[in-house]
């Protein structure tokens, strides 16, 4: 049984080192699956709306402007004004925060990095995943840990809405201790939300990062739809046109 | 209504032998168009050189926009990219075509010199027109390099930094040469600086140069074919070769409409994949270059990816830069390693055949294993088909001399 599971697991990481290099990129873990979708504008409001709530405090997502993000999402200036920007910018300025890189440095050991393009370097998958594997690890500084991306300065921003998973390691069946997956997560205090309700928030902000990341990913398919159909009217014309050139060559 | 009709026709014929008194027009126009006669069997790995044209075209135009809105400083060159994605007018759209022309270039030139495998169009008397080609080709994967750093993202950054050390990897000259490139101890602002100055001037020069003695090469001696068989040999009463037919119309229209099928693959990309699953556009490359954390992979663009492995099978690091500058300029000897008398594969033997087949499968090998993280296998994978990808080149005077090659035809077979 046991020379078949071992036969099985390196299978399994030979299919992972086959595999793509976002795999590579998670340093080997496998990465929780979470399918974009950016065709409903409610759930990306809603992303934005816990975006600027929960990680607009100490990462800036200083390329986008908020009026951009207000006429792609079907936000007007007002409801802009009110309920998504909180200091005293412009609806055209860029989403800039008040902390110093200097001092963020001194509360956090790093600088949180700028969330603007975030989505693009690290893909949905893994931030789907890091929003979900924070676990409560006394050894850290504040007090949490997390399996997508071990040993994070970023507190669990989101802890309210979760709740705090613990890390409930189990002696697999020859009793020696192995690298703690996704599985071995319990929620122990449970948050303001159900599971449900969290993971549907973490994908609506998912989702909203995605749309941040390339704000012209609403767009563009639509565009380029059009374009494709006129190049493949203009492929018809064109060889029709050569074909009536070449009759008289034999 | 006729008389207008002659009137406006009679006033543009007179423009055109004003000019023409002046400037040789209608010369060159015969030339290289008109009168240029081209064998009537070309075939589908015919599109590639127009399609080479046209993406340098779109680079050029793209590029010209671009740097209306790039900043190549340290400070601003990341969000000056940002900047053209989100707040210049169609900057993405802008921006997207010029990624995927890079990769695109590679592709349509990769097909190009590989149809020049096929069918011997490296053979005398073509032997500048490959070696125009293969200068092109290094020039535009110099252009490619420079270009890379210019978004300024830790793929940008590192991907310099590795190459440039490679030149540090030479006796003597090494450090000196290296520093000399960057301008500094490190990749910084000023090796942006000066990589933005080679990206959008001295190298498209270069390339727009190349490219015209690479088309009058190419009219000197006439286009080979699919059956490798001179057209000039065989002409009628009026020098006119036989199976030959004028460039244009018959090659522009058919080119026009090969352009509509390229852009349709073309314009799929760059509106629904730009970034191709990572190919085109690396993730890593969306962090801001950070000279203080080094990436944990650091994987060049695919398109050097084979050299790149090539670099890698060589355990001492001279000796990997030594055989990936040979892997890249061996082609440059093609014309007299090659002693077959026959061009075309058509009607080459099977030591040619198989030798092409165990090169393509190689090169493609190679390639694929320089986007891999090195792991001892791959290494080993690496120094194998490194050593096949030598032995086309070094074994062809070879197998090429003792091949079973057909007899080929006096005309074209259409």
């Amino acid at each position: 049984m046991s020379a078949f599971r071992r036969l099985r697991n390196k299978f399994v990481l030979i299919l992972l080192m086959l595999s793509s290099g976002t795999v590579l990129a998670a340093g080997g873990a496998d990465l929780m699956r979470m399918e974009v979708d950016l065709s409903n504008q409610a759930a990306l409001q809603r992303g934005a709306k816990t975006f600027v709530n929960y990680c607009l405090g100490c990462h800036a997502a200083a390329y986008m402007r908020y009026n951009r993000m207000g006429q792609d999402l079907g936000i007007s200036d007002e409801v802009l004004k009110s309920n998504f920007m909180f200091g005293t910018d412009k609806v055209g300025d860029t989403m800039t925060i008040a902390m110093r890189d200097i001092d963020s440095l001194r509360f956090f050991g790093v600088s949180p990095p700028d969330l603007s393009v975030t989505a693009r370097a690290r893909g949905a998958d893994w931030l789907y995943s890091y929003f979900k594997t924070f676990y409560v690890d006394e050894s850290r500084p504040f007090g949490v840990n997390n399996l997508t991306f071990k040993d994070v300065g970023m507190p669990h921003v989101l802890w309210q809405l979760q709740g705090m998973q613990h890390l409930v390691h189990k002696a697999d069946e020859a009793g020696a201790h192995h690298t703690p997956t996704y599985e071995d997560l319990k929620l122990i205090t449970p948050g303001k939300q159900t599971a449900e309700e969290y993971d549907q928030t973490v994908r609506d902000l998912v989702n909203f990062m995605v749309y941040l990341g390339e704000p012209i990913k609403l767009k563009r398919g639509k565009i380029g739809a059009w374009v494709l159909l006129y190049l493949f009217l203009f492929m018809i014309i064109a060889y029709l046109l050569k074909k009536e050139y070449w009759r008289d060559v034999h | 209504m006729a008389d207008i009709e002659k009137n406006i026709i009679a006033g543009l014929t007179g423009l055109r032998d004003w000019v023409d008194a002046r400037f040789p027009l209608m010369q060159n126009w015969n030339e290289h168009l008109a009168k240029y006669y081209a064998p009537k069997n070309f075939n589908f790995w015919y599109y590639f050189g127009a399609f080479a044209l046209l993406v340098f075209a779109i680079q050029i135009v793209t590029g010209i926009w671009l740097t209306m809105n790039y900043k190549p400083s340290a400070e601003n060159a990341f969000a000056s990219v940002e900047y053209i994605m989100r707040d210049v007018s169609w900057g993405w759209l802008i921006r997207y075509m010029h990624s995927t022309g890079a990769s695109a270039f590679f592709i349509v030139i990769y097909l190009h010199m590989f149809r020049a495998l096929l069918y011997g169009s490296y053979k005398k008397p073509r032997e500048l027109l490959w070696l125009s080609g293969m200068a092109l080709y290094l020039v535009i994967m110099g252009e490619a390099f420079f270009g890379y750093l210019l978004p300024w993202g830790q793929m940008s950054y590192w991907g310099a930094q590795v190459i440039i050390s490679l030149f540090g990897a030479l006796p003597i000259v090494g450090d000196q040469l290296s520093l000399w490139i960057r301008g500094d101890f490190v990749v910084s602002d000023v090796t942006l600086n000066r990589f933005f100055a080679l990206h959008v001037i001295a190298f498209p020069l270069l390339i727009f140069g190349l490219i015209g003695a690479h088309i009058l090469a190419l009219h000197k001696v006439g286009s080979n074919n699919p059956d490798g068989v001179e057209i000039k040999k065989n002409k009628n009463a009026e020098g006119i070769p036989v199976d030959g037919i004028p460039f244009h119309p018959y090659y522009t229209v058919k080119d026009i409409f090969g352009v509509s099928v390229f852009l349709i693959f073309f314009f799929a990309v760059v509106f629904f994949m730009p970034e191709m699953n990572g190919y085109f556009l690396e993730h890593a490359n969306f962090v801001p270059a950070d000279p203080l954390k080094t990436p944990e992979h650091i994987a060049p663009v695919w398109y050097f990816t084979p050299f790149y492995s090539i670099l890698r099978a060589v355990p001492s690091q001279l000796g990997g830069v030594i055989a990936m500058g040979l892997a890249t300029n061996i082609f440059l000897l093609l014309p007299w390693l090659d002693r077959s008398p026959v061009k075309s594969i058509r009607y080459r033997g099977w030591n040619f055949r198989c030798a092409l087949i165990i090169f393509v499968i190689s090169f493609l090998t190679l390639g694929w294993l320089g986007m891999q993280a090195v792991t001892p296998l791959y290494t080993w994978m690496a120094r194998f088909f490194s050593v096949l990808y030598f032995a086309f080149f070094l074994g062809m005077p070879f197998y090429t001399a003792i091949d079973n090659d057909k007899i080929v035809p006096d005309r074209v077979q259409g």
